[in-house]
Formats: structure tokens, C-alpha cells, sequence
């Protein structure tokens, strides 16, 4: 009998998940994320731009806007999104360290989160004029 | 006395190591890959200055603070740097999209493309400020 062409079970195959058990999820994700950064970092910085030289009460009403409110609520998420992974990917690959690896991966996390929530309230607290 | 460290950290010395950056010449290929991934860290930490400028338009003096920021020479200096930063990181990723349909491998495209990315950013930054600086009125 010859022996079996794969080690992995023909279930693991079928999911196609792994030794990490989390597949190509974080590959897809940065390259969708990659695609949606294009157009919306092109947005976010024309707006950025062309409310350099305002005064605040305008720069207020402009990023408050209905329009504006969306493009940056999605700018914001896609790159926090991306920079998330990007992160992980330059830790795992210089941090060798088991425990410095994870509270770098951790820290990663939460200033993604932190930083991404700030930025969210701030649109909103303009978009809703609080 | 026994060796307490581990087989890993015992064996690690005696095993012969792969070469290295430091071994391989400098090239634009090799450079703008390292700077894909730098531009990449900076941007991580320029979404600071995006999160500061949201955060702050909703008050005046806020946005006194910002403005005093970004009208200073190092303000304007970050601020130059994270828009190269971003613009550079983009059209690298540009590239690397491409590179992921199975397009651009071979020798003269990777060096077109490496270029172009650098020529790119280099050039739309510089645009982008002047015409910044223009219509801010010199400011």
C-alpha cells in the first residue's frame, strides 16, 4: 500500500483553516481593507486639505456634514482595520519573545481600538452637534 | 553545574545561520520593500494627528491648539512626513495589489514599479503642499 499523499485529515483540508486555525482571514482581510483604503484615504485627505485654512466653526459644519460624516466613519474603520494587521504582521515577524510578543499584541490591539473610538466620537460629536 | 537554559537557546549558536540583509548590495526593489513596511508604522501612529484634529474641531480652543500645531515648523514638518508617508504606503500597495493578480514580476517591471513609487509620492506630495501652501495664503 502506498503511502497517504496528506498528513492533514481530509476534514482540515476541506476548511482550509490551518495550523493557526484562523485561515486566510487576515490575508483577505488586509487586502480588502488594502482596496477600500485607496478611495477613501484620497477622500479623507481632500477634505483634510481643503479644510487647512478654515476657522473651526467651518471645519465643524463641513466634517459634520451628512457626506463627510460617512466617508471618514469609513476611512476610519477600514485603516484602523488594516493597520491592526499590518502591526501584528511586523510584531510576530521581530518580537520573538513569547511574552513581550503577546503584550505587544494586545498593546496593538487596544491602541487600534482606543485611537479608532476617539476618532469615531469625535466625527459623530461634530455630525451630531453635541 | 547543569546548563539551564533551554535546548533551543544550547543549540542555537552551533547551527549554521542563513545569509542575511546585510550581506545583499542595496537596491531600489529591496529599499522601497523596507519602506512599504516603515511608511506602514508611521501611518499606525499618524492616525494620532487624524484622531486629534476630529476630536478637536468641535471646540474652539481645540482647534486654536491644533492650528498652533500644524502652523509651527515641526507641526508642518510631521505633517508633510505623514502625508509622503500615507501617499507612499498607498501607491505601494497599489503595487502590491498588482503584484497579487500574478502581474509585474518580471525583472524591468519590478524596477519600473519600485521607481514609479517613489517618483509618485515624491511628486504628488510636493503638488499637494504647494497647493496647500497656495491656497492657505502663505500662512
Amino acid at each position: 500500500m502506498s503511502a497517504p499523499k496528506h498528513i492533514r485529515t481530509p476534514l482540515a483540508r476541506v476548511l482550509g483553516r490551518g495550523a493557526a486555525r484562523s485561515g486566510t482571514e487576515h490575508f483577505w482581510h488586509q487586502r480588502l481593507t488594502a482596496v477600500a483604503n485607496i478611495p477613501l484615504t484620497i477622500a479623507a485627505m481632500i477634505i483634510l486639505i481643503s479644510l487647512l485654512g478654515r476657522n473651526q466653526a467651518a471645519v465643524a459644519q463641513i466634517l459634520g456634514s451628512p457626506a463627510v460624516t460617512v466617508i471618514m466613519l469609513l476611512f476610519i474603520l477600514s485603516i484602523t482595520v488594516h493597520m491592526r494587521i499590518g502591526m501584528a504582521v511586523i510584531i510576530e515577524d521581530y518580537v520573538h519573545d513569547e511574552s513581550a510578543k503577546l503584550t505587544l499584541l494586545m498593546a496593538n490591539t487596544f491602541f487600534t481600538f482606543a485611537v479608532g473610538l476617539t476618532a469615531v466620537y469625535g466625527i459623530l460629536k461634530l455630525s451630531f452637534g453635541l | 553545574m547543569a546548563d539551564t537554559r533551554s535546548l533551543e537557546a544550547r543549540t542555537a549558536a552551533e547551527r549554521p545561520l542563513s545569509p542575511h540583509l546585510q550581506i545583499y548590495r542595496p537596491m531600489l526593489t529591496m529599499m522601497m520593500s523596507i519602506a512599504h513596511r516603515i511608511t506602514g508604522a508611521a501611518n499606525y501612529f499618524g492616525t494620532l494627528l487624524i484622531a486629534w484634529w476630529l476630536l478637536a474641531a468641535a471646540s474652539p480652543n481645540g482647534y486654536a491648539r491644533f492650528q498652533w500645531f500644524a502652523g509651527s515648523w515641526i507641526g508642518r514638518l510631521i505633517l508633510f512626513g505623514y502625508t509622503w508617508s500615507v501617499i507612499h504606503h498607498m501607491l505601494g500597495g497599489i503595487r502590491h495589489l498588482i503584484w497579487d493578480t500574478g502581474r509585474g514580476f518580471g525583472a524591468s517591471e519590478r524596477e519600473w514599479l519600485a521607481a514609479a513609487n517613489l517618483i509618485g509620492s515624491i511628486g504628488i506630495t510636493v503638488v499637494l503642499w504647494i497647493f496647500v501652501l497656495l491656497t492657505m495664503g502663505g500662512s
